[in-house]
Parts: C-alpha cells; sequence; structure tokens
C-alpha cells in the first residue's frame, strides 16, 4: 500500500495514517454496536456483519498501525497471519460445527 | 552505531539483518498467538447459554463499561503508533511521550476489567459457577494476562531506552512490543464482538 511506503519511508510530521486508522477503528466499533442494538435485523444477520466489521478493524490494525507490509520480509509476514487466520476460522468454525450435534435442545 | 548500506530512510530496527530477522520472527509468534486465541475463542463459543443455574450474560453484561474499556484499548493502540512515529522522526522525548499514554490508558483498561470481573463475581458468577463463565474467565482473562505482561515488558523496555537512547537494537525492542500492543487491541475487538456484543443482543 502506497500509505504505508509513505510511512515508512518520508519522515513526515504528521501521522495521518495513524489517524486515519484511528477513526475508522471509532467508527466500525460504532458501527458494530448501532447493528447490534438498533438495526433490527435477525440475530443471525446481525453476527455476520458485526464479524466482517471486526475482520475490516483487524486488518485496518494490521496494515495503518502494525505495518505488516513495510519490511523486505512483508510477504512471509503477511503469509504467516494469514494461515494464521485460516487456523483460527478453522479451529472456531470447525469446533463450532462439531459440538452443534445433539445440542437443539438449547 | 549505524550500518552504513543502508538508506538514511530506513528505520533503525530494519537497518540490522538480526533486526529485521527478530521481526519477522515475531510475526510468526503473532502467528502462534492467534492460533492459542482462536481455541479460546471455539471453547467460548461452544459453552454459550451453558450458564447452569447461574446468571447469565445478558443479566450481567454492561455496555458502558464494556465501551470504556474498548476505547482505552483502541486509543492506547492509536498512541503506540504515534510512538512509533516518533520513534522514526528520531524523537526520543516522543517516544516516552507517547508510550508513556499508552501505558496509563493500558493500565485505565486493566483497572476497568479487574472492576468487571469482581463485580461479576459479587453477582454470583464466578470461575466455578458454570462452563459459561469458566470460559468467559479464561478467554477474557487471558488477554487481560497478555495485557499486563504488556505493560510490564514496555515498562522494561523504556528504562533500557533511557539507559542507551534510541540504537537499532533499542528501536527494535521498541518497536516489536509495540507489534505486541496493537495485537492485544486486535484480540479485544474479536472478544468485543463475540462475548460482549453476541451476548448483550442473543
Amino acid at each position: 500500500m502506497a500509505s504505508n511506503n509513505e510511512q515508512t519511508n518520508s519522515h513526515s510530521h504528521f501521522p495521518w495514517s495513524h489517524v486515519v486508522g484511528f477513526g475508522l477503528s471509532i467508527v466500525l466499533t460504532l458501527l458494530a454496536l448501532w447493528i447490534g442494538f438498533y438495526s433490527g435485523f435477525s440475530l443471525t444477520t446481525i453476527m455476520v456483519i458485526v464479524v466482517g466489521l471486526a475482520l475490516v478493524q483487524a486488518t485496518i490494525q494490521l496494515l495503518m498501525f502494525m505495518h505488516i507490509t513495510e519490511s523486505e520480509d512483508s510477504s512471509v509476514q503477511v503469509g504467516t497471519i494469514l494461515y494464521a487466520v485460516f487456523i483460527a476460522v478453522a479451529v472456531v468454525a470447525g469446533t463450532i460445527w462439531v459440538m452443534s450435534f445433539g445440542m437443539h435442545y438449547m | 552505531m549505524e550500518a552504513v548500506e543502508h538508506s538514511p530512510n530506513t528505520p533503525l530496527e530494519y537497518q540490522t539483518e538480526t533486526g529485521r530477522l527478530n521481526i519477522l520472527g515475531f510475526w510468526i509468534f503473532l502467528g502462534a498467538e492467534i492460533a492459542l486465541f482462536s481455541t479460546l475463542f471455539a471453547t467460548y463459543l461452544v459453552l454459550v447459554g451453558r450458564t447452569a443455574d447461574g446468571p447469565g450474560p445478558a443479566e450481567l453484561f454492561e455496555i458502558s463499561g464494556v465501551l470504556i474499556e474498548t476505547f482505552l484499548l483502541l486509543t492506547s493502540s492509536f498512541t503506540c503508533g504515534l510512538a512509533i512515529h516518533y520513534m522514526r522522526n528520531h524523537s526520543l522525548k516522543g517516544v516516552f511521550l507517547w508510550i508513556g499514554i499508552t501505558l496509563a490508558l493500558g493500565l485505565g483498561f486493566l483497572g476497568f476489567e479487574i472492576y468487571e470481573f469482581v463485580h461479576y463475581i459479587h453477582e454470583g458468577a464466578a470461575l466455578t459457577t458454570s462452563a459459561y463463565w469458566s470460559a468467559f474467565f479464561v478467554l477474557v482473562g487471558t488477554h487481560g494476562a497478555h495485557v499486563t505482561l504488556g505493560i510490564g515488558w514496555i515498562i522494561l523496555i523504556l528504562i533500557q531506552l533511557k539507559q542507551r537512547g534510541l540504537t537499532p537494537d533499542t528501536s527494535r525492542k521498541v518497536f516489536i512490543s509495540s507489534l505486541y500492543w496493537h495485537f492485544l487491541d486486535v484480540v479485544w475487538i474479536f472478544i468485543f464482538t463475540a462475548v460482549y456484543l453476541y451476548g448483550m443482543v442473543m
């Protein structure tokens, strides 16, 4: 991302990418809150949207705060995190799926 | 102090081979942390609703406290990023100022979390009350333990920074601890969503 290279290489005086990332994080948090309490969607729809918003916010942190793409090793760094996210999704979704059988009385 | 073959624009923490590889190694560690937290999230989500005779999350969660914790940690992640920005502008004073604010916000977060836990225990929701509250305290508590560890670690790095100034070595340590701190905010985003928001909307 261009903004990241800028962050790394030019010692600009104002940290724009951080301020934008911070603003976006606040907006995304409040948006998730609003969807949760006031949208009137079904629980499933709400959860799909707010988990999606959480993933967007996590990506913003990785790119704008943690500068995951700035190192010479950035492809390995991004690959590691993507693989870890795959493991996390497999563990969480797989566990919920497996454990859902025979739990219909909930 | 500085390696000669790099452009002056390369941040100090990337100027040595060791620095670059340590940062890469830390990203791999963060990958393992993601796997660790995913197992705790999986356990928690399976045990949602298993409250036995104890209280449920909707009865105890309070949006105001959760929002205060969320914004304290979110802001601390931002100020931690500013500290790195000042480190790259070679401002030691800026690093101390913004890391100091980061730590204060982190301590504030911990204070609210401890208050929240004590409140739940008083309301009859302790670690041993039900499978649900066990999973809750283990997941959120593991994150809180990480924050506590992070605060101690960063204080030690600040002491070293005071003694040695900004060198490729100390810059690398500050940068790696900043990655750790941002990561704790990333985990909190998912705790906020999957534990608190889900618990209150359910």
